[in-house]
């Protein structure tokens, strides 16, 4: 008997075979139906609460944030962040449209780049799908224009999200997750960003950027 | 890794000695308590959430195989592969043979229990292919040639001084000069020595904290990114779970995570949570060319329908470990296993035999504490207990304790006898108690007096003020 077969076999022996039909109706229905659970009431604000909690939040991760009126502000919001922090006016992005629509190449001074990083970016700016206000959470997508590598090796990570993308809980995150790529499909990852990278894992000391960015930046715009 | 077990009273014993690791462990009841309480305070349906939490893990569990099968399916439709494994050695050959297959030399690893308890580390070097930890507590402890002995801070019993003793001696190539009295010193050394290590590296290996059989997609759940670039970077990316791990859907993930990283960590949510579904897509311009699971066995299809089913609900938060006073006091390595704490002390007699890990549910004074702030329930010292019962019927219950319980058991049979000797027992303790009202030496309870005082009893027994105030 294959491993695969053995395990399985094991596994049916011990639960009540008498029950079979409904064991299987009931795994059949729990997943083509998925259904929420316990939400809890803190996120469950309207639209502004909801911004003003997950922007609470996100700062207590050791995150910056900003908000700007429209998206045309970004480009200049990004580069302001770099000298204000005397970085190297240069930055990475996918090519998200987006991102390419806010008009990037008005600030002049800024040197830009598009695709994946292979590790030498300082700085990266990325569009997040979703926000969560419950725990202060970005949900990003990986896709051809959204490489994952721009979420992780950059010590600096700027992230912009939509007002209207900011929402109470996760299951509302997973809900657009579905709207986006359809029912039946996922992107390669789903990464769900709470702050900065970081450890304790010496004398349970809080460090931040321990692998990831040091420092993440986010910017709502609306 | 070879299993000490047998050996936890002088592991324990040498614990209690060792300054270094008393000073390091003091970091457990101040950092993690507080923090898991403040959270739990911060979030008024914590209480309600863990019974969702109980209830979800209960029906997988009912419904393992189906789910199993239907997660697998998923992950086939998303381009990746699944293995099968019965056993550690099975899992072992399977992921060589995935490394052969990739010629792979250097492998990155994510944290992963799973792959502590296959002891994969020391066959991957054994065949020639290098192994490297990135979490930072993994990578510290691999360059001290030892075991986690926490299952979410594996570096807990060391303090920054012996850390940065193992730094000097292992990365030769920097100054001597430089300063690593900080810690974030160290975790800038560590975090430019591994960085290159992500780029090196041919296979990827994570574990993972769920399974989701909807989607056929694999959880890690991090704070330092390190799971991220290791899955990423690599040319093929391997998990590594075991067969508990499903959940159903997205929603059901979504609903335990409220309970983990609150339970582990006292955080709202850890700082990176990545859901991987199979291979890097035609279109896309990172990750892996190839994506596997393997998923194993190794014991768990024998817990379940036995009083032990229950631990098959366990996240791996670390939270029963944290509120240990045994944890407390002895530390992780001495409990000899992969697992140690309260969920180690149930989980290794299933996973290694009672014979070979008895004393494990007998290092507990049943207070609770891990039960009252287990995620998901598990009733610990009950299952402790049930050890303990093995233990006896299987006879490995020590000499002593078999006569004393027996003794024990003439007189409890027999109330009228117990009240009378338990009269007269306490007359004499409290007579020989002197002035000091305290028994520095008594026979048979050598392992209470070496170590501090009885104190000798006063007043009347139990049954006797019983009776006094029902009677007035």
């Amino acid at each position: 008997m294959d491993s695969r077969t053995a395990i399985l076999s094991k596994i049916k022996a011990t639960r009540d075979r008498r029950d079979e039909t409904a064991r299987r109706a009931a795994v059949e229905s729990r997943l083509a139906r998925p259904v929420a659970g316990l939400i809890p009431a803190r996120g469950q604000l309207d639209p502004e609460g909801r911004i003003a909690l997950f922007l609470d939040m996100i700062e207590r991760t050791g995150a910056t944030h900003e908000r700007t009126a429209g998206a045309e502000d970004v480009p200049a919001l990004a580069a302001r962040y770099l000298r204000e922090r005397n970085l190297p006016a240069r930055l990475k992005r996918g090519t998200d449209p987006r991102l390419k629509a806010m008009g990037f190449e008005r600030e002049a001074a800024l040197s830009l780049t598009e695709g994946p990083s292979d590790g030498s970016d300082l700085a990266a700016i990325s569009h997040a799908d979703f926000a969560i206000a419950e725990t202060g959470t970005l949900m990003l997508l990986s896709g051809p224009d959204n490489p994952v590598t721009l979420t992780f090796l950059p010590e600096h990570h700027i992230v912009v999200v939509r007002a209207e993308d900011v929402g109470g809980d996760m299951e509302a995150a997973l809900a657009r997750l579905r709207m986006l790529k359809g029912k039946e499909t996922m992107p390669r990852t789903v990464n769900f960003v709470s702050g900065p990278s970081r450890s304790a894992d010496i004398e349970q000391t809080i460090l931040l950027g321990a692998h990831g960015p040091r420092a993440l930046h986010v910017i709502v715009v609306g | 890794m070879e299993l000490t077990s047998p050996a936890f009273k002088a592991n324990a014993a040498r614990a209690l000695q060792d300054a270094q690791l008393q000073k390091a462990l003091g970091n457990v009841e101040k950092g993690f308590v507080a923090k898991r309480a403040a959270a739990r305070q911060a979030l008024p349906e914590f209480e309600a959430l863990r019974d969702q939490g109980r209830a979800l893990k209960t029906h997988v569990l009912e419904h393992l195989d189906l789910y199993l099968e239907a997660y697998e399916a998923k992950v086939k439709a998303s381009g990746g592969h699944v293995h099968w494994a019965e056993s550690a050695e099975q899992a072992r050959e399977i992921i060589l043979d995935i490394c052969r297959k990739a010629e792979a030399k250097t492998v990155t690893k994510g944290k992963s229990m799973i792959s502590e308890e296959i002891d994969l580390n020391t066959f991957l070097e054994e065949n020639g292919i290098e192994a490297v930890e990135t979490d930072l507590g993994e990578y510290i402890i691999q360059l001290r040639h030892e075991h986690p002995s926490h299952i979410i801070a594996p570096a807990i019993h060391l303090n920054k001084e012996q850390v940065e003793e193992d730094f000097r001696r292992v990365h030769t190539h920097l100054p001597d000069s430089r300063d690593l009295s900080e810690p974030v010193a160290l975790l800038s050394e560590a975090r430019a020595v591994l960085r290159q290590r992500y780029f090196e590296a041919d296979v990827g290996i994570t574990g993972a904290n769920f399974l989701i059989a909807e989607t056929g997609s694999s959880v890690i759940v991090t704070n330092e990114g390190n799971g991220d670039l290791t899955q990423s970077l690599a040319r093929v990316h391997v998990v590594v779970a075991s067969i508990e791990k499903i959940v159903p859907t997205l929603e059901d993930c979504a609903s335990i995570l409220r309970l983990l990283a609150r339970s582990a960590t006292g955080q709202d949510m850890s700082v990176y949570t990545t859901f991987s579904t199979g291979p890097r897509r035609p279109e896309d311009e990172d990750g892996p060319e190839a994506y596997h699971v393997v998923l194993i066995d190794n014991g768990r299809t024998a817990m379940l329908g036995s009083e032990f089913e229950e631990m098959l609900r366990c996240i791996r938060c670390g939270a029963c470990m944290n509120h240990c006073p045994v944890y407390h006091a002895v530390g992780g390595h001495a409990y000899g296993s992969v697992y140690p704490g309260p969920m180690g002390a149930v989980l290794t007699p299933s996973l290694n035999g009672i014979n070979r890990s008895g004393h494990l549910p007998n290092a507990s004074t049943f207070c609770g504490r891990c039960e009252s702030v287990c995620p998901m329930k598990i009733p610990l010292p009950k299952m402790m207990r049930h050890w303990r019962e093995r233990e006896f019927e299987k006879n490995l219950t020590p000499a002593a304790t078999r006569y004393g319980l027996g003794f024990w058991a003439f007189f409890a049979k027999r109330p009228a006898l117990y009240r009378r000797a338990a009269g007269l027992g306490m007359r004499l303790l409290s007579a020989f108690g002197g002035e000091k009202r305290r028994l520095s030496r008594l026979p048979l309870a050598g392992g209470w007096t070496d170590f501090r005082d009885m104190p000798a009893p006063e007043g009347e027994t139990f049954v006797a003020a019983f009776n006094r105030q029902r009677g007035a």
